[in-house]
This record gives C-alpha cells, sequence and structure tokens, in this order.
C-alpha cells in the first residue's frame, strides 16, 4: 500500500503568524486551494506592519544586513522545494542572489544617498536617507524572482512590507513566507497576502496608513489605483522585477537634512 | 573639618539636612569608600533611650569586602598546534629558512607554539603564489561570487567566535571581555561590509571604472592582531586583489587559525597567504618587486622607513601609524560619563591603541572633580589574568613593549610630573603595568610627545576652546581626538579646526566597518573602513 | 538694606555645597550600566551576594486587594524566608499600604524586620498637601519605621522644583524618627538628566534613601536609572560627607537582575553602601528566585519553584 502524503495548508502570512483569512474563503490556483485574503485581511496586514516598522528601522543597518543574508541562506536550503513551485533552479538563484546583493546594501545606502552639505554659512548640513514606513507591493511574475526583486530594496532600507502575491501562481509565495519566519525577520516586517489582485489592490492602494505602494505587478488598471493613493500622497513606485539597484532601494527613502551651528 | 554652611532661603526648608547639624566631614581627597557602612554611623546620637528603630538600625551587619570569585574563560575550546609553517598557496609549507621561533602567552611568559620566520625566500614564494592566484584566478571570479566568498568567511567568524577570542587573549594579553565584546565581532563586521561593496563597486565610484590593482602585501601589529588583520584583508580581496599578510611577531596566532577559515569557506588557493617572521620578513614584503602595493600600520619610525624604502618604485602606499591624541573635556561635560571616556580612552586595550586618548586636556575650571573622579575610577579598574571574564586591564605585550613603558614613566618622574597609581596587586609571572596617571605635566615633557602605547595618561589644562585646539593640534601626530561637551555646536567647531582623522565627541575609541579611520600628518595616510577604504586597493581609469 | 561685611578669606560660594547638577549622556551611561551587566560572579562571592540581596529585600505588597490575611502571610515569609533552611537570613523590612500597617507591626515585633509603608496618596502623589501629610502622621503613629513617599511628579514635569523640595521638607519633619525613602518615579521622569536633577533635588530636601519607582509602572528601575541616582548619591557624599540610602523597586525580578543591582553598587559607591542600612531592593517575586539560586549555589543542583513556600 502507497503511503498518503499529509497535505499543506496554504495559509496568509501575517504578524509572523499563518492565518486563515478571515473570510473563511479560498480560491483555486496551481491545483490547491490557496486562502483568499479579504480587505479585512489586508487590514489586519498593515496594522501588523506598522506595528513592526519602528523597531525594524531602529535595529542597526548592519542587523538588518544580517538578517537579508539570512534570508538568503534558509532559501538556499529550500532550493529543491523553491525550484519546484516557480520556473525552476535559475530563477530561484537569481531570487537568493537578489537577496545577498541587497543586503550589502543595508549598511552603505546612507554613503551612497546621504550627504553632508557645503552651505554658505557656519553649520553643519547634512542629508541622511529614512524609511518611508509601510510599502503595499503587488508582486509581477515570476512568481518567486518578480517578488523577492521588489521587496528586497523596500526592506533593505528600513520599510515593512505588505506584499500581495501572484494570482496564478501563489505557492511560491507561500513557501518565502515559510523562509522569512525562519530567518530571524520579526514579526509584521513581511506580510504575505493570497487572493485576487482586483479584491485586494484597490484597498492598499487607498490605505490611509500605507505610505508607498509599488505597482510593478499591477495589470492594466493601474490609472484607478494611482488615483486611489493621492487620497494621502502616496508615493507611487513603478519598478521592474529583473533589475538590481540602491536607486530601486532610494524609491522607498525620504530624505532628512539636518541644519546645526559650528561655533563655540 | 569644615562647619557646614548654613544658608537662609525664606519659604524652602533648608540645606542638607532639615531641622538637624550634618555630622561634617571634611572632603575627601583620595580613597571615598566608607569601611564602616552602618547607616547609623553617620547619624548624631539622640540620648540614652534606645528606640526599637535604633535598636533594629544597629542590628544591620557591617559589609566586608566582596572580591568575585574568579571566573575564567575555558580554554578548552582553542587547540594550538605546537608548530606553525607558513600559508603559502593554499596549504601549510615549511620555511625554506629552516628558522623557528617561540610565541608567547605574555600574561603567564609560557611559549605557547613554534612559529616559521619566513626568509626571503619563502616572502618570495608566498608573493608568487598571490601573483598565481590573481591572474590565473581571483579576478576572473565574479564579483558577486568574490562577495559570496567574504560573506562566508565574515559567517565563519562569527560561529567560531569564542575560539578566535580566547586565543586572541591567550596570545596578546588582552582581556577576555575585549577580546569577545569587541575585537571578534568588529572583524567579523568588517568582513561582512566589505563583502557587501564587491559587486558594487561602480557605486563606489562611478564614472571610475575600478580596477584591482593586483598584489598587496599587508603588514600588520599586535595591538588588534584578528581586527587589524580584517581590516587589510576584507577591502583588499573585496576589491578584486590577493595578499600576502604578514601578522605581528608577537601575535601570529589568530591569523594562523584564520588560515583555517579561510580552507573552510573554500577561498581558491593563494588568494590569502600568510607569512609570519619579525622585522625582517615585514623588510622583504616591502622590497618585493613582485608586490604591488603595501598596506602597514604600525610605529611612525617604521612607517617612515617604508616610505623611503619605496620611494621611487611607483608602489602604492598606505599607512596607519601612531599618535599622542588629545581627550578635551570642557566644564560643561556630563562628567561621570566623560570619565568614562577617558578610562576607555587610555586604558581600554591597556593603552596599546594608536589612537588612544593619552593626553587629557581638561578645563582648568573643572580640574580637581575631573582628576578625583578619576582617580576614583582607576582604584575600580581589574588588572589580572586576560582569561578572566572580570579583568578590566589585560597584560602588556611583550617585554619589550614593558620596558618602553618603564622607561617613558621613570622620564616622566623625573621631568617633573606627578605620578599616581591605584594601589593594585599584579600577579608575579608574566608582564604587567598598573594604570597610571600623571598629572603637572607640561607639553614639552616626553609624556606628553612621544608614544607611550601603555596605561598611562597625562593630565594638562586649559583655558578657552582656542587653547585647547591650539594644544590638541600642537604634536607631529594626528590620528584621533576626543571632545567631550554638552553643547553641539561647540563639537562641530573643535571637529573641525582639530587636525585629526578621527574626532569622537562624547564618545571615545568607536570602531565600524562603515566609518573611515586614519590620519593627518605623520599618523600615516590613507584610510580603512567606509567607502574611502576601498580605494587605496584600487585602479582606476579616471 | 545693606548686605552684611564680610570677614576677609570668606569665600560667598555660588551654591550652598549642592554637587554640580549637569547633564548625562545617555549612550555612555547606558554602556557602563551594560559593561557591569557582564561582571561575571561566581562560587562564594554569588553566595555572600546572593544572602545579601536576601538581607537588602523590602518584601512588599502594594494591592488594592491587600487583607490582613495576605499581609500577615507576607510577613512569616519576611521572617524566616525559607523554612528549610534556618541560615537563611530574615528580609531587611516589609512594605504595606497605611491600612496594613498595624497588622505588619504586630506581626514582626520582635524582630529586626522592619516596617516601611507607603505615604503621600501612593503611587500618583496627586493630592493635596495637608491629606500627604496627614497620611504621614498617621503611619508614623501606627508604628511604621519607614515612610515611602512619592514626589509629585506633576510639580516636577511643570518646572515647579521649589513645591517638590517643599514637599519632602514637610514629610520629613512629619516623620520623626522614622526614615524616610523618597520615591522619584524614574519611569515618567523622561530623562536621565530629570533622574539626576530629581535625586539631588530630593537629597538636599532631606530624603534618607531614594528610590526608583512606586513599582506601578513597567520595569523602572533597570541598571542605567539606578546608576544615574548611584552616582548623584556618590557626588552628594562627596561634596557634604552625608551618606544617602538608594533603593531599586520594580523590575527586579531575578537573582541575576538583583546581583547586577549590587555589582553597580559596588562599583560605584563601594561595600560601605551593600548593607540594609544604605541599600534595599523593593521586590515581591525576587525572594524565591534569590532563595532558588541560593540551594542551587549550596546543592549544585538546578531547583524548581514547587519546592519554596509562596508565603
Amino acid at each position: 500500500m502507497s503511503r498518503l502524503p499529509v497535505r499543506k495548508t496554504y495559509k496568509l502570512f501575517v504578524g509572523g503568524a499563518f492565518p486563515r483569512s478571515e473570510s473563511g474563503r479560498t480560491y483555486e490556483a496551481e491545483g490547491q486551494n490557496v486562502a483568499r485574503a479579504s480587505r479585512k485581511d489586508a487590514r489586519d496586514a498593515v496594522r501588523a506592519a506598522r506595528a513592526a516598522q519602528p523597531k525594524w528601522a531602529a535595529m542597526t543597518a548592519y542587523n538588518r544586513g544580517q538578517v537579508l543574508y539570512r534570508i538568503a541562506e534558509m532559501m538556499e536550503a529550500r532550493h529543491a522545494e523553491l525550484a519546484d513551485l516557480c520556473t525552476g533552479a535559475a530563477e530561484v538563484e537569481t531570487a537568493i542572489d537578489r537577496f545577498v546583493w541587497y543586503a550589502g546594501w543595508s549598511d552603505k545606502l546612507a554613503q551612497v544617498l546621504g550627504s553632508s552639505n557645503p552651505v554658505a554659512g557656519p553649520y553643519f548640513d547634512f542629508t541622511v536617507p529614512e524609511p518611508t514606513g509601510v510599502v503595499a507591493i503587488l508582486a509581477p511574475e515570476p512568481p518567486l524572482a518578480g517578488l523577492v526583486t521588489r521587496l528586497a530594496p523596500v526592506l533593505v532600507g528600513g520599510n515593512c512590507a505588505v506584499v500581495v502575491a501572484s494570482e496564478a501562481h501563489p505557492l511560491a509565495a507561500v513557501e518565502l513566507a515559510e523562509v522569512l519566519a525562519t530567518s530571524d525577520v520579526p514579526g509584521g516586517v513581511v506580510n504575505v497576502l493570497t487572493g485576487l489582485r482586483a479584491e485586494l489592490a484597490p484597498v492598499l492602494a487607498a490605505h490611509m496608513d500605507v505610505n508607498a505602494i509599488d505597482l510593478s505587478g499591477a495589470d492594466g488598471d493601474s490609472a484607478e489605483l494611482e488615483r486611489a493613493a493621492a487620497g494621502n500622497v502616496k508615493r507611487i513606485v513603478r519598478g521592474r522585477a529583473d533589475v538590481q539597484s540602491p536607486y530601486e532601494a532610494a524609491s522607498f527613502l525620504e530624505l532628512k537634512t539636518v541644519w546645526h551651528p559650528i561655533g563655540t | 573639618m569644615r562647619e557646614p554652611t548654613t544658608v537662609s532661603r525664606p519659604s524652602l526648608g533648608g540645606g542638607w539636612g532639615v531641622g538637624r547639624t550634618l555630622a561634617s566631614a571634611p572632603k575627601s581627597t583620595g580613597s571615598a569608600r566608607a569601611t564602616d557602612g552602618a547607616g547609623a554611623a553617620a547619624r548624631e546620637p539622640r540620648g540614652a533611650v534606645v528606640t526599637d528603630l535604633e535598636r533594629k538600625r544597629a542590628a544591620a551587619p557591617a559589609p566586608s569586602e566582596w572580591t568575585y570569585a574568579p571566573a575564567p574563560e575555558s580554554r578548552e575550546i582553542v587547540s594550538i598546534a605546537e608548530r606553525y609553517g607558513l600559508y603559502v598557496g593554499g596549504e601549510f609549507v615549511e620555511p625554506r629558512s629552516g628558522e623557528h621561533y617561540a610565541t608567547l602567552d605574555p600574561s603567564q611568559e609560557e611559549p605557547l607554539a613554534e612559529i616559521a620566520q619566513a626568509g626571503t625566500e619563502d616572502v618570495a614564494r608566498a608573493v608568487d603564489a598571490a601573483r598565481g592566484a590573481f591572474d590565473d584566478g581571483w579576478s576572473q571570479v565574479s564579483p558577486a561570487e568574490r562577495a559570496k566568498y567574504l560573506f562566508r568567511i565574515a559567517r565563519i567568524l562569527q560561529e567560531r567566535s569564542r575560539e578566535f577570542a580566547v586565543l586572541e587573549s591567550l596570545n596578546g594579553g588582552k582581556p577576555i571581555r575585549e577580546s569577545r565584546d569587541v575585537d571578534l565581532p568588529l572583524s567579523a563586521a568588517h568582513f561582512f561590509y566589505y563583502a557587501g561593496w564587491a559587486d558594487k563597486l561602480e557605486y563606489a565610484f562611478p564614472n571610475r571604472r575600478p580596477r584591482p590593482i593586483g598584489v598587496a602585501g599587508q603588514i600588520i601589529p599586535w595591538n588588534f592582531p584578528l581586527l587589524m588583520l580584517a581590516w587589510k584583508i576584507a577591502p583588499a580581496l573585496a576589491a578584486g586583489n590577493t595578499v600576502v599578510l604578514k601578522p605581528a611577531e608577537t601575535t601570529p596566532l589568530t591569523a594562523l587559525l584564520f588560515c583555517d577559515v579561510v580552507r573552510q569557506a573554500e577561498l581558491p588557493a593563494g588568494v590569502v597567504n600568510i607569512v609570519t617572521g619579525d622585522g625582517r620578513t615585514g623588510a622583504d614584503l616591502v622590497k618585493h618587486p613582485g608586490v604591488d602595493k603595501i598596506a602597514f600600520t604600525g610605529s611612525t619610525e617604521v612607517g617612515k622607513a617604508i616610505q623611503r624604502e619605496l620611494a621611487g618604485t611607483g608602489k602604492r602606499l598606505t599607512l596607519e601609524l601612531g599618535g599622542k591624541a588629545a581627550n578635551i573635556i570642557f566644564d560643561d561635560a556630563a562628567l561621570d560619563q566623560a570619565v568614562e571616556g577617558i578610562v576607555n580612552g587610555i586604558y581600554f586595550n591597556q593603552g596599546h591603541v594608536c589612537c588612544a586618548g593619552s593626553r587629557l586636556l581638561v578645563q582648568e575650571s573643572i580640574y580637581e572633580p575631573v582628576v578625583a573622579k578619576l582617580k576614583r575610577r582607576l582604584s575600580t579598574l581589574r588588572v589580572g589574568d586576560p582569561l578572566d571574564k572580570n579583568t578590566d586591564v589585560g597584560a602588556i605585550n611583550s617585554r619589550q613593549q614593558l620596558e618602553k613603558i618603564q622607561e617613558l614613566v621613570a622620564a616622566g618622574e623625573e621631568e617633573g610630573a606627578e605620578i599616581y597609581q591605584p594601589p593594585c596587586r599584579l600577579p608575579e609571572k608574566g608582564y604587567w603595568f598598573v594604570p597610571t596617571v600623571f598629572t603637572n605635566v607640561a607639553q614639552s615633557y616626553r609624556i606628553a610627545q612621544e608614544e607611550i602605547f601603555g596605561p598611562v595618561l597625562s593630565v594638562l589644562t586649559f583655558r578657552t576652546p582656542d587653547e585647547a585646539v591650539e594644544k590638541a593640534n600642537n604634536t607631529p601626530y594626528g590620528l584621533s581626538a576626543g571632545v567631550w561637551t554638552e553643547k553641539g555646536s561647540r563639537i562641530l567647531w573643535m571637529a573641525q579646526r582639530l587636525r585629526a582623522g578621527v574626532v569622537w565627541a562624547n564618545t571615545y575609541n568607536r570602531f565600524d566597518p562603515a566609518s573611515p579611520f586614519g590620519g593627518y600628518k605623520e599618523s600615516g595616510f590613507g584610510r580603512e573602513g567606509g567607502r574611502h577604504g576601498l580605494e587605496p586597493y584600487l585602479e582606476f581609469e579616471r | 538694606m545693606k548686605a552684611p561685611g564680610l570677614p576677609r578669606g570668606f569665600e560667598l560660594p555660588l551654591e550652598p555645597r549642592l554637587p554640580r547638577i549637569g547633564s548625562v549622556d545617555a549612550v555612555a551611561l547606558e554602556e557602563r550600566a551594560a559593561t557591569l551587566g557582564k561582571r561575571s560572579i561566581k562560587k562564594d562571592a554569588k553566595l555572600w551576594a546572593l544572602e545579601l540581596a536576601v538581607r537588602v529585600i523590602d518584601l512588599t505588597t502594594l494591592e488594592g486587594a491587600d487583607t490582613p490575611g495576605k499581609v500577615a502571610a507576607l510577613c512569616s515569609k519576611a521572617l524566616r524566608p525559607d523554612p528549610s533552611d534556618r541560615t537563611v537570613p530574615s528580609v531587611a523590612a516589609v512594605c504595606v499600604y497605611p491600612n496594613l500597617v498595624p497588622t505588619a507591626v504586630e506581626r514582626v515585633r520582635g524582630s529586626d524586620v522592619r516596617v516601611a509603608s507607603v505615604a503621600t496618596a501612593f503611587p500618583s502623589g496627586q493630592a493635596p498637601l495637608d491629606v500627604k501629610l496627614a497620611e504621614v502622621r498617621d503611619v508614623v503613629e501606627m508604628g511604621a519605621d519607614e515612610v515611602d513617599m512619592v514626589i509629585d511628579r506633576g510639580a516636577f514635569l511643570s518646572g515647579r522644583y521649589a513645591k517638590v523640595y517643599d514637599e519632602i521638607v514637610r514629610v520629613k519633619e512629619e516623620c520623626g524618627e522614622a526614615h524616610l525613602k523618597v520615591i522619584l518615579e524614574t519611569g515618567e521622569l523622561g530623562t536621565y538628566d530629570n533622574v539626576r536633577r530629581a535625586s539631588l533635588l530630593a537629597m538636599a530636601a532631606g530624603a534618607d534613601f531614594i528610590k526608583t519607582s512606586t513599582g506601578k509602572l513597567p520595569a523602572a528601575a533597570s541598571p542605567p536609572l539606578a546608576l544615574v541616582m548611584l552616582e548623584a548619591i556618590r557626588d552628594v557624599y562627596e561634596e557634604t560627607g552625608r551618606m544617602v540610602g538608594m533603593k531599586p523597586a520594580g523590575g527586579v525580578r531575578t537573582a541575576k537582575q538583583a546581583i547586577q543591582h549590587l555589582v553597580l553598587v559596588h562599583e560605584t559607591l563601594g561595600p560601605g553602601w551593600l548593607t540594609p542600612g544604605l541599600y534595599r531592593i523593593g521586590a515581591s517575586s525576587l525572594l524565591n528566585d534569590v532563595l532558588l539560586q541560593i540551594r542551587k549555589q549550596k546543592t549544585g543542583v538546578y531547583q524548581s519553584p514547587d519546592y519554596f513556600t509562596l508565603d
């Protein structure tokens, strides 16, 4: 007699835990019943992200970098499982190397993006980048590397994320959530919602406590989303699924300039 | 005996002790400890009837001295070989010179292992291995892969951190608390930081098209053996170079253990080569024509010799040399923290720090309280076994260094400075020096001019910020300085004027891989740490 | 009015022998506290410290639900913390609300355990002065050996330092023979600078002890806060010779934390302060953890809370 495998239940990842949708609904994707997040789940995810953000931002850049590197370590350990859930090993390795690349930026962004400014007066004047806060991400394809390419630059600067996973291929995102849960990432720093994009995107675009929205994965109706985002002057980012750069991270950073007199 | 001051203050209660006469005590000058601690003794007598309360108070037992029991860190985690070769081309080889020498534990004067003395031929082999690795291997490895090797090294150092910390304290004499909590975390952090730059050089130097130089020869000192190795190797490798590194004569062991980290990280053979030996080995490395760049940290004297040697050769050079830093305390400083900063500035690592705050410049208006607090603080410093977790000040690194310190201290006394040393029982064997403070020091005394490189502080005074700057800059050195004041504008004003490569405000001896470190004037040139720390290891097209 | 002629050689002091108020650098302070927290105390030194910890505990119950029964049980525990080990000493004092003072006094009569009572509208201090003074008068009359008062934080934070000072002076007057501890409520003061200021002010007004907190706010007796207060005490001692005691209260829950506090005292003020006359720890659950550790030190075996009585 052959052994019946124990099947996984595909849940949301919010606040470091794996809840089902509060609506109790699922939808079918990749042959599985996957949690179908509701507007209330989106609300909870934003709340979790907001609660986690001050501590994540207050960690030293070095520590954040180490957490991102740890994510890469844990992804490497799940290479085979991840490869099964996306287009294959090449995509997995791209995603892993993306995290390694951004891990190395954490303690360098301020040196490249910030400055000390020679103002015309006896003042010490400097500019430092700071995280914008909570970022909503509509993850683009491919299902793993697209998500990671948009997530890593958000995290590296000290932001927290609410990610809407690929609608057609959500399982890789769920596996990634499991990786995050074992990578010393504090709960709430990354939240992953699976479900119907058309239901979730407008909620996040209009949410008054989301600081920026990444529309890389928005298909078609992005004008509507951009209008809704204007409600609290959200930063709108249209990044690419295949590019890595410190300037991708910069899109999610505010710049603060400080003046102080120089004198005895 | 001083009379209590009575001050009448309308509508306020009174001064120090309402409605009671204070048991006046003379202001203390030296030891501040009350040996009879029962509070009852300080209160005035109340008469013949002993109240219940008084009986209870009198029953409180007098305290005794509290000596913390020995808390030794175990040596078991480290295994030291009897004899070491040189690490060349990815393996340990016997020195062609045939010479070995013993390396010691300076706290016991006990030999720990036999170390190879690399001769001229050995150095040549190492340079050849580095050259071969550069030409055939390392420069072909993609920057992203270079980064991954360095990340591996960082992680392995973190994993083996306790092992390295114990070995560092054994071989060098510094307290385990420092090697465990400062040297090791910083060393791993340096590799982590520079790993991140390896595949981002075009962002670090936009439009300049950076390329590695080739083979770097690196000579490091004995005060932070592993950390100095990390400061040298991490940026060099991140930039794509290969290295031949010579650890200090007295502290080779953590560098040799590092070779095992290199092995575990599977770094290609010849990328890192370690040649041990005394000054002759360093000279051979400097002279070798196959080395494209020399990085040296050590004394100004040797630095000048190296600069002379390299004159006309076109070889790149960076030097990190000595210092005689001024630690400047203004009268509005947060006093207790400033005193901690003074202590950290000169007694951390037994004062074996190039950027040590060895000259205390204290504003005259605050001189007495600062010196009083400092002397009192010295008496709580624990000098002893480096492997004891409660030790604050460890052993002097070598007999040679101890003699140098003794010579300069004797000169200080002769020239007329006033010496203070807290009562301190030193172990019989090993190299030790009691933390020392000299007051009444003139700018011209040897102890105010020459680098002592030991736990000896010279105290001078100043009146105004201008005078502080003048005195602080009045030295051929220019590595670091400290400023203690609660006034932000003054911090910035002083920082602007101090001719030093590192200015610490309201802190001291702070290091970070992201923060560039290096000197002005005879303290050397070039920077280590930060984006700028990559520059010495790169060639630029423009 | 003419200023009196000053005798020759008399130096007019700017402040009446008050130590310099000055500032506290938070980063350096926290670092110093953390470094002292790394001291490794072992074997005999550890046992000595643990037994000292018992001797300096003010065993406390300050709940609305306190009854004579509860306080009686507390006093039994205070007198004999570990019935199975007679060598474990009594604690320094019990600390209770005013209504429970008579019970406590009755229960500890004849022993060396003192009775401390909170007063002055503990914990908030937000009541008229005459009410607060009457409370102090009452608890002293009922037999309290010690009074733990709270400063008026509302007055302090709005800059009315003279009012804060005056109140302490008046309370001290009402205390008579009883020994006064002044609670600063460090968790509400906002900065280390304020804690230093409040410490110096309380000592100037006549406090016998300064105390960190009421225990009603979370973790207000952190090592850095304690260190600021210890340094202020040291400055007062250096300047005037007067020895004031210190009491951390609230958040000291484990033996390890207690030992860390003792190390802070030892390395800031010296062994002279390591006595119940000058040092107390306000605690409730701490006592059992210390007893656990004492037994572990004596037997070499890790212990379970099951073997230690709750009261």
